[in-house]
């Protein structure tokens, strides 16, 4: 692309003049999918940026963009960048004390909300900034009788006369914005510490945005499902910077709860969903399965076990045996065709996951059953992503080959550094932070321990101050072991602890929804999640899966020091509200040790049971205590395999240790 | 474009004020009412009004009377005494069917929907009253059929949209669990655009989080649609929170009437919750 089009607000114009009629915006509104072209959607950002505009906004402002994925919250986004603005897009599901830090960081005077009850807690915010004076609302239901507050309609409204009573204005203020100027402000989740502001310019994201539209051959004709939260990079990169760039449609679904219906109405092209989300279909799936008939299940059963053995090779396009191609192509019919038409993937030509490590049977899971599933590795400081997987070349254990203008190393350290057009400006107001992040050559530091492969792929172990060593000398990388507990539908979170220990331990959540059913249809009676966590059932399912990780680490010459020697099933579920997660779901290991230090110690001085009290807040903002005595149980450990490991399982360890 | 409200660049947002409902006449006026069942009178001389607008509530111990009252006003049940106003029409009684048409809608203590039936389905037969098509065009899809189910349909989208259950509108009712099940036959009611609702005990059997929701959805449909409200609940706090006035009934009579604090305070209202020695 040229340098007319090195800004967002340039793009928009671009798109509305060679493709007005396009699909650009769609919208499930009452029932229906209401659909806005390129051309409607660039009246409505002019009217909004008029209309912003009118209210004193300028350049360098920053606009605090909070709600589900709305179409207008979205062209608020590009309203705020035409006007030279930053959009600061926040987490919509956070409690009002959580928005007062970032609100009171990015000295937000301006908002723009879904509905009333973010409205509600801004006004609750309120007090504690003294900046903010205006706030506008999307949805006006039940807001008639605020005052101060005022509705898109009349933002819009404004707008246009505005932009009457000043031909010109419009034109003139998307011509000035810069490239180098900053486009977005996206927070990090904080799992150490507050939230940072990332500070991104038009010409990162675009450079972000247009490599990757490169490097897997988008058009104008894909169409993605916008359903991430709008403050994470990676919905900012898929439903935003790439939809800029490539002039895509974007569809927003009815709420969060229709998710799944909206996903197999518009069958997206284009898909973006981390581990989790994958996980969560995968569980559901299964559980589904479970309640089938039994040749139902057979069928599945079989062909699941054809898909294992040929289907990743099958979407890889390497050659498969012929006898299994015909039993493949059978499956196709019966299985995998109606299975991916349910989770509504029949139109998939890539798709990707990443925020998280998937889970290996579960990414060939999706592969198998012919979903082009990719990885990609990156962070918010990178628009995202600094490698990714290419088509023919997908692995599970990678994370890619380095993105088109990065450049990516590993430092002597062990540390992945990064370098190109997408690495941050900076941290707002944070020198220190940003002096720390980027060397004195431009280098970004990522904080992840990986070394590169023979193939030139990526290879991510864990997060380079996470990786640490028993009083043994055994490795241990905790994320590893969790991601490998986690693969259990049955498991939900899970922590491990050991660094400068003698042994590992770990904490397990269960799922409630996947054990719940697995406890009905064993006729287990239970009363709630902290009573369903301590049946003796659970406890020995759940040990079993201890057991099956343990006995795949011990498979790993390097790792097998560190199996998971005692575990215990905790009475109530890691929530963020709890700050036990982040917004974004990672766990926060060392506030999780400090606030269960009673379980922790109880772990490692080898007792048998333990009282627990522990403060919750309900989803009303309430608090209560919630108590229980957790058994702790001892897990089977194996020898260390005497053989080499496997081939295709890389030495992870080594590089970590050098 | 309705409503384009003036832009206040200088003064800072704010909240609603305490209350912003303003209660206008007299929509709804019992007199003298008495009912009764052979030898049992379940209601005795009981008078009381309803203004446009309010969230009226009726309140009382079990067996009081209150859901009678209800089924008096919507004509299930037809009073040995005693006239109704209803819109300025006085009357003795009226038949279920006229009391729909004029506007009165309600909910049931025990809720009544198709079980078989879709979310969506059993919101539709709330708009039952509306279509004009006959038989033979709904049969056909010709005529005026296509463009009232259109009308209709729209409509009812707007109630699932205002009540938040989008995600089950394809789901059968009997699936559902009972807090969403009371949302659906609410949804069924305000699918009538009532100008009165009856509302029997709308949160019985909830928890705290979904008797929060439906205070909320009662008062947005108070506030949106103007909707004039009569509810029968049994958790004072709620009946506290919500209603404008409240009327008290014990053993048929009516022992109470007034603003929530007065109610609160009244001698025979608490002798009647809490017992006295007699």
């Amino acid at each position: 692309m040229d340098d007319t089009l090195g800004t967002f607000p340039r793009r928009l114009m671009h798109h509305a003049a060679v493709r007005p009629r396009h699909a650009a915006t769609r919208e499930k509104d009452l029932g229906i999918w209401q659909t806005w072209s390129w051309s409607d959607v660039a009246a409505e950002v002019r009217a909004l940026a008029c209309g912003l505009a009118a209210q004193g906004f300028g350049p360098g402002m920053h606009l605090a963009i909070i709600g589900d994925n709305r179409p207008r919250l979205y062209w608020a986004m590009a309203a705020a960048q035409c006007l030279g603005g930053v959009a600061v897009p926040m987490y919509q599901d956070a409690p009002a004390n959580e928005f007062v830090y970032v609100l009171n960081d990015a000295a937000i005077a301006y908002a723009i909300v879904e509905d009333q009850e973010q409205v509600d807690k801004m006004l609750e915010a309120l007090p504690d900034v003294p900046t903010l004076a205006h706030l506008y609302y999307d949805d006006p239901r039940g807001l008639r009788n605020y005052s101060g507050v005022t509705s898109y309609e009349a933002l819009t409204a404004l707008g246009r006369d505005y932009d009457r009573a000043h031909p010109g204005f419009f034109d003139a203020a998307v011509a000035a914005v810069k490239p180098d100027d900053v486009s977005v402000m996206l927070y990090t989740s904080g799992t150490t510490g507050k939230p940072k502001g990332v500070r991104q310019t038009h010409a990162a994201f675009l450079a972000a945005a247009d490599g990757s539209v490169e490097f897997d051959h988008l058009t104008p004709d894909d169409s993605v499902l916008s359903y991430l939260p709008m403050a994470w990079v990676g919905d900012h990169l898929f439903s935003y910077a790439q939809w800029m760039a490539c002039g895509f449609t974007i569809n927003c679904p009815e709420s969060g709860d229709t998710v799944l219906t909206d996903l197999r109405e518009i069958g997206p092209t284009y898909y973006f969903a981390p581990p989790r989300v994958f996980e969560n279909l995968l569980t559901q799936l299964t559980i589904r399965m479970e309640d089938a008939g039994r040749i139902k299940r057979a069928v599945y059963r079989h062909f699941m076990a054809v898909a294992r053995r040929c289907g990743a090779d099958i979407t890889a396009g390497r050659p498969v045996a012929f006898g299994d191609r015909v039993q493949y192509a059978l499956g196709q019919l019966l299985v995998y065709g109606p299975l991916r038409n349910v989770l509504g993937m029949s139109r998939i030509r890539v798709a990707y996951t990443a925020g998280a490590a998937i889970g290996p049977d579960l990414f060939r899971f999706y592969r198998s059953i012919g979903i082009n599933l990719k990885q990609f590795y990156g962070s918010t400081e990178t628009c995202a992503y600094i490698c990714m997987q290419p088509d023919g070349a997908v692995k599970l254990d990678t994370v890619g080959v380095p993105a088109p203008r990065v450049d990516v190393k590993v430092a002597p350290n062990g540390e992945v550094i990064a370098r190109g057009p997408m690495v941050l400006k900076e941290y707002y107001k944070r020198p220190d932070a940003t002096a720390e992040a980027i060397d004195a050559d431009g280098w970004f530091h990522t904080g992840d321990a990986g070394f590169f492969g023979d193939d030139g792929q990526l290879r991510i172990i864990d997060r380079a101050k996470d990786v640490g060593k028993l009083t043994d000398g055994s490795l241990y990388a905790p994320n590893y072991i969790e991601n490998k507990l986690k693969f259990f539908p049955h498991i939900k979170e899970a922590v491990a602890f050991g660094q400068g220990r003698d042994r590992v331990c770990a904490f397990v959540n269960i799922d409630m929804g996947s054990v719940g059913d697995w406890a009905e249809r064993r006729n287990l009676a239970y009363s709630g999640y902290a009573d369903l966590a301590a049946k003796p059932e659970v406890l020995a399912m759940v040990g079993q899966c201890v057991e099956d990780v343990n006995a795949a680490l011990a498979a790993d010459p390097n790792l097998a020091g560190a199996q998971v020697a005692r575990f215990l099933v905790l009475h109530k579920e890691l929530d963020p509200d709890d700050d036990e997660l982040t917004r974004t779901r990672k766990v926060r290991r060392s506030f999780i040790a400090e606030k269960y230090a009673v379980l922790v110690d109880a772990l490692y001085a080898g007792r048998k049971t333990q009282h627990i009290e522990t403060e919750v807040k309900f989803e009303d903002g309430r608090r209560g205590v919630v108590a229980a005595d957790l058994a702790i149980l001892d897990a089977k450990m194996f020898p260390r395999a005497v053989h080499a490991a496997p081939a295709g399982s890389p030495p992870r360890a080594e590089k970590a240790a050098a | 474009m309705s409503e384009v409200a003036p832009v206040t660049a200088t003064s800072r947002p704010s909240a609603p004020r305490a209350s912003a409902r303003t209660a206008g006449g007299v929509i709804l006026a019992v007199d003298h009412i008495s009912l009764a069942f052979g030898g049992v009178k379940a209601l005795t001389d009981i008078s009381f009004d309803v203004r446009e607008h309010e969230i009226r509530a009726i309140i009382g111990p079990n067996g009081a009377g209150k859901s009678s009252m209800l089924n008096v006003i919507n004509g299930v049940y037809r009073p040995q005494h005693g006239t109704i106003t209803f819109r300025g029409v006085p009357r003795h009684d009226v038949n279920t069917h006229e009391a729909a048409a004029q506007g009165i809608a309600r909910t049931f203590q025990n809720i009544a929907l198709f079980k078989g039936m879709s979310v969506l389905d059993n919101i539709m037969t709330g708009r039952n009253l509306r279509m004009k098509a006959t038989f033979v065009e709904q049969a056909l899809w010709i005529g005026r059929a296509r463009n009232e189910e259109l009308a209709n349909r729209h409509k009812v989208e707007e109630i699932i949209d205002f009540l938040e259950i989008q995600h089950i509108r394809r789901t059968p009712v009997g699936r559902l669990p009972y807090g969403l099940q009371k949302r659906v036959e609410l949804a069924r009611a305000l699918a009538a655009e009532p100008v009165l609702l009856l509302l029997d005990e709308p949160m019985a059997g909830m928890n705290v989080e979904e008797k929060q929701d439906m205070c909320r959805f009662i008062l947005d449909v108070n506030e949106q649609y103007g909707t004039t409200i009569v509810l029968i609940e049994h958790d004072m706090g709620v009946v506290m929170d919500i209603s404008d006035r409240v009327v008290v009934l014990d053993y048929g009579k009516k022992i109470g009437d007034g603003v929530p604090a007065d109610v609160r305070a009244n001698q025979a209202v608490i002798d009647a919750y809490l017992g006295v020695a007699h």
